[in-house]
């Protein structure tokens, strides 16, 4: 028999002074294959047209529709019904600004990780459009991509015991974007000028150890091997750099 | 009034319009992004296949040049496109692969020596070549003939959206994101930007610029089951449409793509078939082999979704409470295959259909996909009718995919006609002054407000938006779909002409006068009409099939009446789009002919003339 799922909604316009922070219940039977994309979509056109949430891809690809789900971060396309039970709570993601009910502002957020972490190739020279492509090992290109399959989801950032504490913390995401232009060939950036981006509490320094953000990766992208890959880098790029000094 | 200016105004943040913004950058013009999603989350993200681009690095692209790039593109087209266009494309493409990839795409590479592949089934062995070691590799689509379309894995859309972000977090273009242009500021000549609302405060603004370029994607939503990101609402095309002026470019011209997962109309690419997959009905066969024994799986996109329509029209599609589908079967390719080049299909599975494709097949079967028509642009970008506009992109009809668009042809397009128009744009900006009216921008914000205010006056209205939405999707979705005929389009055009009518009495059935996502819909919707209709009674008028236009009853491609494209204008108070005819091109380097797949007749034209450029003509300025 078909449940009866209960939703305990975040409800909050910021923008409207009358509004203020509540959780409203809805009510809806459930469908086979129902996913919280299928639940918000029809709450929004069969029981209240104001409520806002953010989806774009709809299929996990795009970031967009990240929300706490029973409390934990995930995706809300990909996340279906029948793995929660019957009472469901869902509130937008922490640390970002609110847009207005689910819906947070993380546009802002990811354009000033990206320019904080100069999160583009470093290079000299223009691209000559009479050249052959310069040569890659495709094992190289493959562990890039394992990298730069990042979504921007916000996930990381709202599991993160720092993040929630400290706003200047740069969280999973900005760690995994350094370690993947490290091992980008093309970048011509040294050691050293990562780890001026990320060798302070700012950066891997700031991160408590609690895992928040693997576990909840919807990815699956190895966020903390690449926080410790990088502390220990750091560490023998600074005994190196004792002994260069003598 | 909230006002911003800046020399070149981009709407939508995807590939294309973030290539051209980044163009104008590079030449020192400010550039600007409307968005109504963060830039990365854009529709671009979730392409997955690749982008062709005739490298010829791998065994299998050997001897692969622009030029059966191009004869690629026309057949495919079904000699619908502009060969002019498909011509600068195919040069050009080469380029715009390696320039990414100096902005960080981590592209595939071929690795020297023996392996396999799967085709139809059956393994077989190719030999890639030791000198071509670390180049750029490709990967086969449907009607290619040679290996050329180059990937990251199957997340290609996203490592070149990724870096093309990155380059204009570099160049500092700002991206306002969650801002929607709601309607084009111009004189009647020329255009001057856009009133937008901003989709956090529900308040309006003013967006003025010397160049304006629309890249805001396609308009899938439109139908029900379509593969398209929820954003793609034809939101771009609207208000050049809604100008009077400016015509949209065949817009009955509409791609399904075989291989929507079944229910959710998830696309799962076409590299599933590219890599070896093949498609099998309810007793486990191979279909296509029979109905195209020499393409099979790896006809064209609107071939193949006609022959899955017709098998499961035949009684030999899977039952299931969302309706027939087929099988898409790639367990053969093995868990390893799979998990190195096909990962985000394996995701999509998992996460949404609870299969594991390494053990089990895929139900799919065709989904709206791609539009093929948009903003009618010529061969640099320029929008017919407005000065200072231009278009790029999904959203344009550039016209390089006539009536049907290949695999890997719309990545491509993307960063190509990015490259294309933002060289023109550069030319158009140095020296160029524009005149800004007050009266002109004054006027068309207070009509936005008005319009807004008189939506939000109309509290408790006898029709609901939501629901009328659900309306126009079914109507396309069930009578301008895959098969088309007379009866059946004279009943949509019908339908959705009052559906037009019942808009205006849509009245809000909330308060909330911010960020209202009912409001943003209303404000919209009009215009979703007025582009359905165009996609309906275009293809009522159009008595032929071409490409993914296939009328039951005018099965001949119609050479002879109909090697022409559709312009479609909408003046104010009309209830149905104006009609026009523009010849596919000005060039003919390939005659019409057979496409080698999807047979079909063939009503052939003494016309056109063979003909090539004139030397020095525009082509040759392009090829840098």
């Amino acid at each position: 028999m078909a449940r009866d799922l209960t939703f305990h909604i975040f409800r909050y316009h910021p923008e409207d002074p009358q509004s203020y922070p509540h959780l409203e219940t809805f009510h809806l039977e459930e469908t086979v294959g129902m996913t919280l994309f299928i639940v918000l979509t029809r709450i929004r056109e069969e029981q209240d047209p104001t409520l806002q949430f953010d989806f774009c891809c709809r299929a996990g690809m795009c970031g967009s529709c990240a929300i706490l789900i029973n409390g934990r971060p995930d995706l809300a396309c990909h996340t279906k019904t029948m793995d929660l039970p019957e009472e469901i709570t869902l509130l937008p993601l922490p640390v970002f600004n609110l847009v207005g009910d689910l819906s947070v502002d993380k546009g802002s957020w990811f354009r000033k990780m990206n320019e904080r972490v100069e999160s583009w190739i470093h290079r000299d020279g223009s691209f000559d459009p009479a050249a052959l492509e310069e040569r890659m090992d495709n094992r190289t290109a493959v562990e890039i991509y394992e990298l730069e399959r990042c979504i921007e989801c916000g996930c990381c950032v709202a599991a993160c015991g720092t993040a929630n504490m400290r706003p200047d913390f740069l969280g999973a995401v900005a760690l995994n974007r350094i370690a993947r232009f490290m091992v980008d060939p093309r970048d011509q950036r040294k050691e050293q000028d990562y780890f001026e981006i990320v060798g302070t509490d700012e950066g891997i320094f700031g991160c408590m150890g609690l895992l928040g953000c693997e576990d909840i990766c919807p990815k699956n992208l190895p966020l903390q091997d690449q926080l410790g890959l990088m502390r220990r880098k750091m560490g023998w790029s600074a005994i190196k750099g004792l002994f260069a000094r003598k | 009034m909230e006002t911003y200016y800046t020399d070149l105004l981009c709407i939508g943040a995807g590939l294309a319009g973030e290539r051209v913004a980044v163009e104008a950058a590079l030449h020192g013009f400010k550039s600007l992004c409307l968005s109504i999603v963060p830039p990365r989350q854009s529709h671009s993200s979730a392409a997955q296949g690749g982008m062709q681009a005739a490298l010829g690095n791998c065994a299998m692209a050997d001897g692969d040049c622009p030029d059966i790039h191009f004869v690629d593109t026309v057949k495919g087209s079904d000699w619908g496109c502009d060969q002019e266009v498909a011509r600068l494309y195919a040069e050009q493409a080469p380029i715009a692969v390696r320039e990414m990839a100096f902005w960080g795409v981590p592209w595939n590479r071929v690795v020297g020596g023996k392996s396999t592949y799967y085709k139809g089934g059956k393994v077989f062995e190719k030999v890639e070549p030791k000198e071509n070691e670390g180049l750029i590799t490709g990967r086969e689509f449907g009607g290619i003939s040679k290996w050329r379309g180059c990937h990251t894995s199957d997340g290609t859309g996203h490592t070149l959206l990724y870096a093309m972000d990155n380059v204009c977090v570099q160049m500092d273009v700002p991206v306002h994101d969650r801002v929607e242009a709601i309607a084009l500021i111009h004189n009647g000549i020329t255009c001057m930007g856009v009133v937008a609302r901003c989709l956090k405060n529900g308040r309006l603004r003013v967006y003025l610029a010397k160049a304006t370029v629309i890249a805001t994607g396609g308009y899938g939503r439109l139908y029900r089951e379509t593969t398209n990101a929820v954003i793609n609402e034809g939101n771009g095309a609207i208000i050049a449409l809604n100008t009077g002026v400016v015509p949209l470019g065949n817009m009955e011209a509409v791609q399904f793509h075989p291989t929507g997962i079944v229910p959710p109309n998830i696309l799962v690419t076409e590299g599933c078939r590219g890599e070896g997959g093949t498609l099998k009905d309810v007793n486990g066969d191979r279909f296509m082999p029979v109905y195209e024994p020499l393409k099979q799986e790896l006809a064209s996109r609107d071939v193949v979704s006609r022959w899955m329509t017709h098998h499961i029209r035949q009684g030999l599609g899977v039952k299931s409470p969302y309706g027939d589908h087929l099988w898409l079967d790639i367990r053969h390719l093995g868990r390893a295959h799979i998990n190195s080049h096909l990962r985000e299909v394996e995701e999509i599975c998992k996460k949404f259909l609870g299969l594991d494709p390494a053990e089990e097949m895929i139900p799919v079967r065709p989904a709206q996909h791609y539009s093929m028509g948009g903003i009618r642009v010529n061969k640099f970008g320029e929008v017919y009718g407005l000065k200072g506009l231009f278009a790029a992109g999904e959203a344009a009809c550039w016209d390089l995919h006539g009536f049907n668009r290949l695999a890997g042809n719309s990545l491509g397009e993307t960063i190509v006609t990015g490259r294309i128009v933002g060289k023109r744009v550069v030319e158009f900006l140095e020296g160029y002054e524009v005149r800004f009216d007050t009266q002109v921008i004054q006027d068309a914000y207070n009509k936005e407000e008005g319009h807004i205010k008189t939506i939000i006056q109309r509290q408790n209205g006898p029709e609901k938006v939501f629901a009328l939405r659900k309306i126009l999707q079914d109507e396309l979705m069930d009578r301008v779909s895959i098969f088309r005929n007379g009866p059946d389009l004279q009943k949509a055009v019908g339908k959705l002409q009052e559906l037009y009518d019942r808009s205006d009495r849509i009245g809000l059935h909330s308060q909330d006068q911010g960020v209202n996502p009912e409001l943003t819909l209303a404000i919209r919707f009009k215009g979703m009409v007025r582009l359905a209709l165009c996609v309906a009674h275009g293809a009522l008028m159009r008595t032929e099939s071409r490409g993914c236009h296939a009328r039951e009853d005018f099965p001949e491609r119609n050479d002879r009446d109909w090697l022409k494209r559709t312009l479609a204008f909408w003046k104010e108070g009309d209830t149905l789009p104006g009609l026009s005819y523009e010849p596919n091109s000005r060039v003919w380097e390939l005659p019409p002919g057979d496409r080698g797949y999807g047979a079909a007749k063939i009503i052939c034209s003494e016309d056109p003339v063979v003909c090539g450029l004139e030397p020095g003509e525009p082509t040759a300025a392009f090829n840098e």
